[in-house]
Formats: structure tokens, sequence, C-alpha cells
């Protein structure tokens, strides 16, 4: 399984949850229909990759940072204004993926530099600050970013949505620019992850594993702790700048609200700690979990909340209305740091070591 | 002299005095560039008062992590906290606080504030015993603990008083402004800045002058040999927690009643600016932070009134600026 760097996901359950997901997520315009679908797909694929890249900072190199979301940011932006700017071409995207790169490379490499030398606590808090100021600046600025409203651009023209590939439809669906992106960004997350498992099973990725064990010690055999925890914070920070910029060609829109907000960092924070923090199948599979809830589970919820309503029972209402979902996911994080540290990765894991 | 004198008193450790008059100079330095002299008294009054109400807060999160070593993400919800339970005091006394009775509307504004800090405080014994005490000595788990308790109680607080913001009105007493010839200082910022201080006086007696502060203090030099002594630490704990929480309570009430309005969004926003602060105070000390907090609002007014771009970031940039002279804050806390 050297396409996996020969770190498959363990476990029947676990592998046959991940195989239906990537299926799903690979059939997706094909066998849901509508917008709705294709959009939670999508948003699933971008989650994906963005949770996983902080997981290599959080699970494998136990390293707090607030501000990931900031990279999806400057990803998102990048290529949202250069787009905006220059026009629909694929040299503009280009240009703008670069120019976003290379500055989450530098903030990654000055908050690294800055403020990983002392406790990780300190990074938390340091990383936080500057999110906060990032995101303040972002709304801004609004000559170059749109401000509040942000910016909404166009597409070069094989993504846009009155493109048709071929004249006819294709197993009952008419192959769009829409479903064309989807698939760029499907492609695109697929390859990027694939990279990033290579990366944690390297010998570079069992070093920040040391480190994160016992960095005194890892220090004492020769490895330099501040090099691989600003290095693995860059690539981190990498990742999420692709997560941004595909976040952004698909909305055909960037603004504070999908790119930069705070909320973003806590639900990433969610996805990794319930999907199993240290494994990046953990990604997959708090992801797809997350944004499935969030799309579906309030309907259930303003059902439930309805019904106890109709029942007069006191406070249940409130609590179980749609916009509380985040509640109820918050009561789930918790638990899981405290029983289940691993996540829903480690809980199929050992269900299924005890079976053996 | 012999060495063993015992009736001698230990020696002080001496305290720098150079990080203390940072604020001192930094007002220095702004005021030639701010020009008027009524413009100037006007911004450094508006940035003490505001110095005033981040150290309330701040002061109860450096306590805390002072004293215990958990870095409490969930902070920000007992400001937020405070803010709705000095609205649950002042929205029925609403008539005390539009009675043209100095005495009414300070008696409107005191419970407010006791609402406040008694309401936080008894919410951070919940939160201590819940979220906290199963994660000491873990800082990973800390966090994400802390951060999925902020979570549900800001959640909590949407569920209880609804997600639109609560509007609060000043007591009648303390609307308007004291003018002096150009310059006008409101006068809720001296009530502020007066709470503040006694804040700030209140915890130094109490960490420096009474038997539970010198336990408290020597907690935060070392735990294990306080509790090798006998004396209860998870108890101090659970209290010192309490009274931080409290003070964020009480921080929260004033901001809220100092902007006429009450909403869940404020403990984030705050929780930012109190990391900034005791990170530039030096974290775990109550003096550095008080330092911190002046100098954070006396930069950001300034630099708002000079550089409006600037100020967003001027909290980052003074951060920055202190920690590449200072790297472990104004006033370094021993053992950290």
């Amino acid at each position: 399984m050297s396409i996996l760097s020969g770190d498959p996901p363990r476990g029947r359950a676990l592998q046959i949850l991940l195989i239906l997901i990537v299926l799903a997520l690979a059939g997706a315009p094909f066998l849901f229909h509508g917008a709705k679908p294709l959009n939670v797909a999508a948003k699933t694929c971008v989650m994906i990759l963005l949770v996983a890249s902080y997981d290599v900072l959080l699970g494998y190199a136990g390293i707090v940072s607030f501000a990931h979301v900031m990279f999806f940011g400057v990803g998102a932006y990048g290529v949202g204004v250069m787009l905006y700017a220059l026009g629909a071409s694929w040299g503009a995207l280009l240009l703008g993926l670069v120019v976003a790169a290379v500055l989450s490379l530098a903030l990654a490499l000055a908050i690294g530099l800055f403020s990983l030398r002392v406790q990780s606590i300190f990074f938390a808090m340091v990383t936080l600050a500057v999110a906060y100021a990032f995101n303040v600046l972002a709304s801004q600025l609004s000559w170059l970013t749109g401000g509040e409203d942000g910016r909404s651009f166009k597409v070069p023209g094989v993504l846009q949505p009155s493109f048709r590939l071929v004249r006819d439809k294709v197993f009952g669906v008419a192959i769009t620019g829409k479903i064309l992106s989807y698939y760029l960004v499907f492609a695109v997350v697929v390859i990027a992850f694939l990279v990033l498992l290579r990366v944690v099973n390297s010998p570079f990725g069992r070093v920040l594993q040391a480190i994160r064990e016992n960095p005194f010690r890892a220090e004492a055999l020769g490895y330099r702790i501040v090099f691989h925890r600003t290095l693995a914070t860059c690539l981190s920070a990498l990742g999420a700048t692709l997560a941004g910029a595909l976040f952004s060609l698909w909305l055909r829109y960037v603004g504070p609200d999908t790119a930069l907000s705070f909320s973003i960092q806590v639900d990433v924070l969610v996805m990794v700690v319930v999907g199993g923090m240290g494994s990046l199948y953990g990604a997959i599979i708090g992801a797809a979990l997350f944004v499935f809830a969030e799309s579906y589970l309030q309907d259930v919820m303003a059902g439930l909340s309805q019904a106890a309503a109709d029942a007069r029972l006191p406070l249940l209402p409130a609590l179980l209305h749609p916009d509380r979902w985040l509640l109820w996911l918050g009561l789930a994080f918790v638990l899981a740091v405290y029983f289940a540290p691993s996540g829903i990765v480690g809980a199929l894991k050992a269900d299924d070591a005890k079976r053996s | 002299m012999s060495a063993l004198d015992v009736g001698q008193a230990l020696p002080r450790r001496r305290m720098e005095v150079l990080p203390a008059l940072t604020p001192l100079l930094v007002a220095l330095v702004a005021a030639p560039f701010i020009g008027s002299l009524s413009t100037f008294v006007t911004l450094t009054a508006a940035g003490l008062a505001m110095g005033m109400m981040i150290f309330t807060m701040a002061s109860g999160l450096t306590l805390v992590f002072g004293m215990m070593d958990v870095l409490n993400f969930g902070h920000g919800a007992f400001i937020a906290l405070g803010a709705y339970a000095a609205s649950l005091v002042l929205l029925p006394l609403a008539n005390w606080s539009s009675a043209d009775s100095f005495w009414a509307n300070l008696a409107v504004f005191i419970l407010a504030a006791l609402a406040a800090a008694v309401i936080s405080g008894a919410f951070g014994f919940v939160f201590e015993r819940l979220i906290v005490k199963p994660v000491y000595g873990q800082h990973l788990k800390q966090i994400l603990a802390t951060i999925g308790g902020a979570i549900i109680a800001e959640q909590l607080l949407y569920a209880l008083f609804g997600p639109a913001q609560i509007p609060l009105t000043l007591p009648r007493t303390f609307e308007g402004s004291f003018v002096f010839g150009d310059a006008a200082i409101e006068k809720y910022r001296v009530l502020a800045t007066l709470v503040g201080l006694a804040v700030f006086a209140g915890e130094m007696l109490v960490l420096n002058r009474t038997r539970i502060g010198l336990l408290v203090r020597a907690g935060v030099e070392n735990r294990e040999m306080v509790e090798a002594l006998g004396y209860r630490v998870d108890r101090l704990f659970v209290a010192v927690f309490m009274a931080g929480s409290a003070l964020a309570g009480l921080g929260g009430a004033m901001m809220a009643l100092y902007r006429g309005q009450a909403h869940g969004s404020m403990g984030g926003e705050f929780l930012v600016l109190c990391f900034i602060v005791i990170i530039i105070g030096g974290l775990g000390s109550v003096g550095g932070s008080f330092i911190a907090s002046i100098l954070v609002a006396l930069i950001a007014n300034y630099a708002g009134f000079l550089v409006p771009k600037l100020a967003l970031v001027s909290n980052i940039l003074a951060m920055v600026v202190v920690l590449l002279w200072r790297p472990r804050g104004l006033y370094p806390v021993s053992g950290r």
C-alpha cells in the first residue's frame, strides 16, 4: 500500500466507514442530485484537507495553534483577490496561489520562530492574538479585500456553471463547470491528503511524534526542536492555504465569514478532536461527520425543538433551537477530550482490537 | 550582625522600576505628536479607564494561570456571563437607574457589579469541577477542554438570554462628562478607573498581607512544597478559580455598561485582549498585568488618534516589541 505510505487505516469498521465516505464523495455529483448535496460534498472535501493539515500540527506535533484559519483565509483571499483584480484566467489563479503560499510561509515562519522557542501554551496565545489581528485587518482593508462584504469573482471559463463539457447528459447528469470544479477540488484534496500522509509517516513525522511525547529527550538525541516544530507549522500552513484557495474557487466568493471567522477555527478543532487526533484518517471522519451534521442536524433539531415547544417543556425548545447545534457538538467535543482522546478513529480501532 | 539574626526581616526582592514606567514613557513620547493638551488629557483619561477595565478581566486570568498553571480559554465566557448578569439587575431596576438620586444610581451600579461577580464566581466553581479538574497538569487537554467549555457556556448563554444584544443604560449620575477647560472626561470612565484601582489594591493587599495570599503566592512558586506542609492546595485552587471568574464577571459587567449593551460575542473579543495583556505583563504576575493593561489601552488610544489604521494591530505590535525587549514579559514570575 505504498500509495498510503504504509499507513493504511486499521480496523474493519474504520475501513468500511472510510471507503463509504470516499466513495460517496467521489460519486457525489452522480449519486445525489441538486445543489445542496454537491455543496455539502465540496465543503467536506475542503474541510478534510483543512483538518488533516491541522492534525499534522495538533495530533502529530502536539502544538495548539489558533492561526490555522488565518492561513485558510490567506489562501482564500489570495485566489479571490487575484481573480477579482486580474479577471478570470488560469494565470491569475496560479499567481494568487503562489502569492498566498509565500505569504503563508512567511507568516508561519515568523510566528514559529518567534514563539515556538517557549512553551506550547505561549504559542497558542500568540497565534490567537495574531489571527484576531489578521481578521480585523482583512475586514478593514476594504480596498483590497472588499471588507465585510467580501469579493465575488468569476472563475476561469471551464469551471463556470454555464460551461458544458459534453452536450449529452452522463448518467442523467449534465456535466457542467460546477461538476468539473467539484472534481478539481476532489482531486487536489486527494493528492494533498496523500502527500500529508507521506509526510507524517516519513522520518520527519516520526521526529515530530517523538518531540510531542518527550521534547527533552528528542533534543538530547540531537533533533533541533524549534526547527522541526517550525517546519511542521509551515507545512500545515501550506495545507490550509491550499484548502482556502479551493474553497474560494468553489464558492466563487471570498469574505470574512467564509474564510476567516474564528468560528471556523473552533469547527476545525471540534472536527480534529471528534474524528481523532494523531491519525489523518480522523480528519476524513471528523470533517464528514461535522459538515453533515452542520447541514442536516439543524433540520432535525428544528423538529425536536418544535416538538418540545408543543409539549410545553421549559428551556428545552431554546436548547434544541437549530442555531444552538454547536452546543451539542461542544458537549461531544468535551466528552471526546475526556473519554476518547483518539476520537472516533481510536474508538473503532479499540473495538477491532478487542474482537481479534 | 550575624547571618543568623532571627529578628531581621527577610531581604525583599528588589522590584525593577523601568517596566513599571513604560506607560508613562509611552505617554511622554506620544504627547508631542498629539499636540493639543486637552486632547491628550482626554485620550489619556480614556486610556486609563479602559486599561482598568481590561485589568479587572485580565488579572483573573493571570491569577488562575500563575496559581494553577491552567490557561483558561473559557475565561471569555465569564466575561460575557458577567455582562448578562449585570443586565439581570439593571433591567428590573431601571427606575433606580433613571431616578434623580445619586444614592439610588450608585446602589444599582453596586448591585449590578456584585451580581456579576457572584454569579460568575459561582459558575466558576461549576466550571472548575466539571471541566478543569479532570485535566490538571496536561496542557494540551486543558486548552481543548476549556475551549469546549467555552463553546458550551456561550451557547447556553444564547439559549438563556436570546441571541440578540441586550441594551443597557448607564445610571443617570454617571452619564455625561466632567469638563476641564477643553478636556472632557466621561464620568463613567472615572468610576471605572476607581473600581479598577480598588480591585488592584484589594488584590495586592490580599496577596501580600494575608495568610491566604501567602499560600497562593507560595503555591505559585512551588506547589508540592505547600502540599507537603499540609495545606489543601486543591481547595485553594477552587477558591482562586472562583475569584478569577468573579473578576472576569465584574470586568465584563463594567465593559457592558460602558458599551451600553451585553452580548455573548464580548467573551471572545476580550479574551484575546486579556491574553495579550498577560503575555506582556508576564504570565502569572498581577502587578505585571496591571502595568500591561494600562500600556495596551494607552497605546491603542494614542494610535487610534494618530494613525487610525495602525490602531487595529497596535496591541500585537506592543506585544512583539515588549517581548523582544523582555522575552518573558514585563515582570516574569520565577519558575515559569
